[in-house]
């Protein structure tokens, strides 16, 4: 362990900060402006997701029951798991121990991998079905409700954002795992991992919404 | 920092050194720079060609409406005209014009910081900006787009016209204005010098701020839409088309949620020009510094509450039509807090009559049309009867052009020297100044009346009894042309051979004014300390110490 072998006021940094702390302060907080500007850009779908299904109840509840609660909450799981790993990544990095950082950061890219791994499972089994975004597919010649239809549109929107945000997020932490088994990110300039781990949570948080709206709430159909 | 404390400033002293502009004069020393002040100046000259090619487009559209039949183009060639010179001011222009120009320049001097927060993303962010607006005009060349900047569907679904790669132009813009404003809000939350609090930062600084918020909240929804209806007009997914069960007034709803706010990423920092111009050529603080600096948020929250006026004839209930046209009109209270506290500044102040402050005189008495009108149409028993017509687009045309773009005339003649250290000819700008506002009123007050009088936006011919409205109208577009020409005119003969302006030719206490004209690479030869604040026009004050 080398914790603490600089304090920050006078650790490298940025010639335009004033110091290491000020700099990974804007960091963070840049990053906490750009998770609220994901956040509108999810709310968007989640209006319009509340919107059609107050339009077409039964269709949607129809829709959900459709969908298999068991992957879903499987893959809910899985990412609250890589959400621990990365956080507790953060935290030991902070001490000093690189290694298990970096084995913390492989567990949560495991993860995000089992987690597209179990989505692209379920998508698989949509298609075999039958059952494309846009209403496409003999699925919805069975089952012509308009409501079937734009309940399956949003799932393959709203899903298929969020897996691009779990694919963008491996790859910043397939980044930052490098980085820090070089050394580079290491105390006490550590707050590129805290970035990367806060972005993570956000794809963590959003399945946390779209989970009940897909798997958990079939209405009263 | 107590007043019996104040150092003399040694900003500008010693042999004169290099500056931004002259320290290195290579073709990648400026397209790879990460100097806040280089990249301010790219979207300054980037913008100043859109509002050049908008402006175009604007001149054949009103040439066209010179007869009441067909005069120079067809009817398909126009509807492509009006979208082009919609979509180009709309988001090529007016939005990164002030906040991404002269944001960029003076937020960070202005704060007495070294640069923006993240240099390399504010480069990016402008070769976004270049991207995407290279993609636009391609496509809408190429592809002939005639949905107008709205894109409303089913028109725009079911078009033949290249909308697929407009919107792709228009999502990648969208990536530059939330990382612009994203560099902004952690910028003057993080870096501002020792001892400068919130309080005391510029009012312009305060306006990029509440602009950068709505940058940063309204624009991703922005994005989400142009690229959902992609989705429906490429791959026929339906999500707003009522053939496939979509609903098109969603549409609406999620476009104009972007949209309105968007009128004040416009409006907002040319309020704060504003504030820095009256301030500077009257010689007084501002009535109330409080009140400009906590209006310009109430603008921008407020901002996010009205977007529903747009959508009066669309089926709102009676209920939320008339919700949205109250929260409309809480603008309108705002913005005369902004319109009397200027005045009350230039109350029993030191008026000195140069260009920028007769921009400001313009910008005064257009934007009260603009905001008055604004509150008329936000009434929805008035509203049906203007909807859709000339009334609408004289309206916002007094916002847009006499609001922001009157301000961004008077920051750019305010701030040419600080950015070129060159003096342009009072004689010509005044002249320009006056050519520019009564070209404008020319122009546009006749719409009023046209509107009125029942003529739709957005239609090709019109009957003959609206003819000389138009007329009127059509010649004002001239005389506009006509001052803005000639401004260009003299500004590029200024910084050419215009005299050296000296550090502070306006005499002005704001802290931009504190480094030399033009600044440093790094903005101040020393570390800053601001003693005074930025108003302080009182014999002890910030003036005394700058000079």
């Amino acid at each position: 362990m080398n914790e603490a072998n600089a304090s920050p006021a006078n650790a490298p940094h940025v010639p335009y900060f004033q110091d290491l702390e000020r700099q990974a302060h804007a960091a963070r907080l840049g990053m906490w402006v750009f998770l609220a500007s994901e956040l509108l850009l999810f709310a968007g779908l989640f209006a319009l997701y509340a919107s059609y299904r107050a339009h077409y109840p039964q269709a949607f509840g129809w829709g959900v029951e459709h969908n298999v609660r068991l992957l879903g909450t499987l893959n809910t799981a899985v990412l609250i798991c890589s959400s621990y790993a990365v956080a507790s990544s953060v935290h030991v990095l902070r001490q000093g121990r690189a290694k298990l950082a970096a084995a913390l950061i492989a567990f949560t890219l495991a993860s995000g991998v089992a987690f597209l791994v179990i989505k692209g499972y379920e998508y698989a089994s949509h298609f075999r079905e039958g059952v494309f975004p846009g209403g496409q597919g003999r699925f919805f010649l069975e089952n012509p409700a308009p409501g079937l239809k734009l309940f399956y549109t949003l799932y393959f929107l709203m899903t298929g954002l969020h897996g691009i945000h779990v694919i963008v997020g491996m790859g910043v932490l397939t980044w930052l795992l490098v980085r820090i088994l070089r050394g580079k990110v290491a105390p006490p300039f550590t707050h590129p991992l805290d970035i990367g781990a806060i972005y993570w949570h956000l794809i963590d948080v959003v399945w946390i919404f779209l989970w009940p709206i897909f798997y958990l709430t079939p209405g009263s159909s | 920092m107590s007043a019996t404390s104040r150092p003399p400033i040694p900003f500008v002293s010693g042999p004169p050194k290099p500056t931004y502009a002259n320290d290195e004069y290579s073709i990648r020393s400026w397209v790879l720079t990460t100097d806040h002040k280089r990249v301010g100046i790219l979207f300054l000259v980037t913008t100043t060609l859109m509002l050049a090619l908008g402006g175009t487009f604007a001149m054949i559209l009103r040439l066209e409406h010179l007869t009441p039949d067909r005069t120079i183009v067809d009817a398909l060639a126009y509807n492509r005209l009006f979208t082009l010179h919609g979509i180009v001011m709309v988001f090529l222009f007016l939005i990164p014009s002030i906040p991404a120009a002269f944001g960029n320049f003076l937020v960070p001097i202005m704060i007495g910081a070294k640069d923006v927060a993240f240099p390399r993303l504010n480069i990016a962010s402008y070769y976004i900006y270049l991207l995407g607006a290279i993609v636009l005009l391609i496509a809408m060349q190429a592809g002939g787009l005639d949905t107008g900047w709205t894109f409303y569907t089913p028109y725009s679904v079911q078009t033949p016209a290249a909308v697929v790669p407009s919107l792709i132009g228009v999502f990648i813009v969208g990536w530059s204005s939330i990382l612009t404003g994203l560099n902004f809000i952690v910028t003057i939350h993080t870096m501002r010098a020792k001892g400068l609090g919130w309080m005391r930062m510029p009012l312009f600084v305060w306006s990029i701020y509440g602009t950068s918020i709505i940058q940063v909240l309204a624009t991703p929804v922005l994005g989400l839409t142009v690229a959902l209806v992609a989705l429906d007009h490429g791959l026929k997914w339906g999500l707003f088309d009522p053939a496939r069960g979509g609903d098109p007034v969603l549409f609406q709803h999620l476009f104009w949620f972007y949209s309105h706010p968007a009128v004040y990423i416009m409006i907002l920092p040319g309020m704060g020009v504003i504030s820095e111009v009256v301030c500077t050529f009257c010689r007084k603080n501002p009535l109330s510094y409080k009140a400009i600096a906590y209006s310009s948020l109430g603008i921008a929250f407020v901002g996010f509450l009205t977007w529903g006026h747009h959508m009066f004839v669309a089926g709102l209930s009676t209920f939320d039509a008339g919700a949205f046209g109250i929260l409309s009109m809480l603008v309108a209270v705002f913005s005369a807090i902004k319109v009397f506290t200027w005045v009350g500044t230039m109350y029993r102040g030191s008026i000195a009559f140069k260009t920028p402050l007769l921009y400001v005189f313009a910008f005064l008495f257009l934007f009260v049309f603009g905001g008055m009108t604004g509150v008329a149409v936000a009434t929805t028993s008035l509203d049906v009867h203007w909807h859709d017509t000339y009334f609408v687009v004289a309206h916002f045309h007094f916002i847009m052009v006499g609001g922001s773009m009157t301000a961004f005339l008077a920051g750019l003649h305010y701030w040419f020297p600080k950015m070129t250290g060159k003096l342009y000819s009072e004689r010509w700008g005044l002249l320009s100044a006056s050519l520019v506002t009564a070209g404008f009123f020319v122009t546009f007050f006749p719409q009023f009346l046209l509107g009125n009088a029942g003529m739709p936006r957005r239609y090709y011919d019109y009957p003959p009894e609206y003819q000389t409205l138009h007329v009127i109208s059509t010649v004002g577009s001239w005389v506009l042309a006509l001052g803005l020409t000639i401004t260009l005119t003299y500004l590029l003969w200024a910084l050419k051979s215009g005299k050296r302006s000296g550090d502070n030719p306006w005499h002005s206490a704001s802290y931009e004014w504190m480094t030399r004209s033009p600044p440093p690479k790094h903005n101040f030869d020393e570390e800053p300390v601001f003693p005074t604040d930025p108003y302080d026009y009182t014999e002890t004050g910030g003036i005394a110490h700058h000079e």
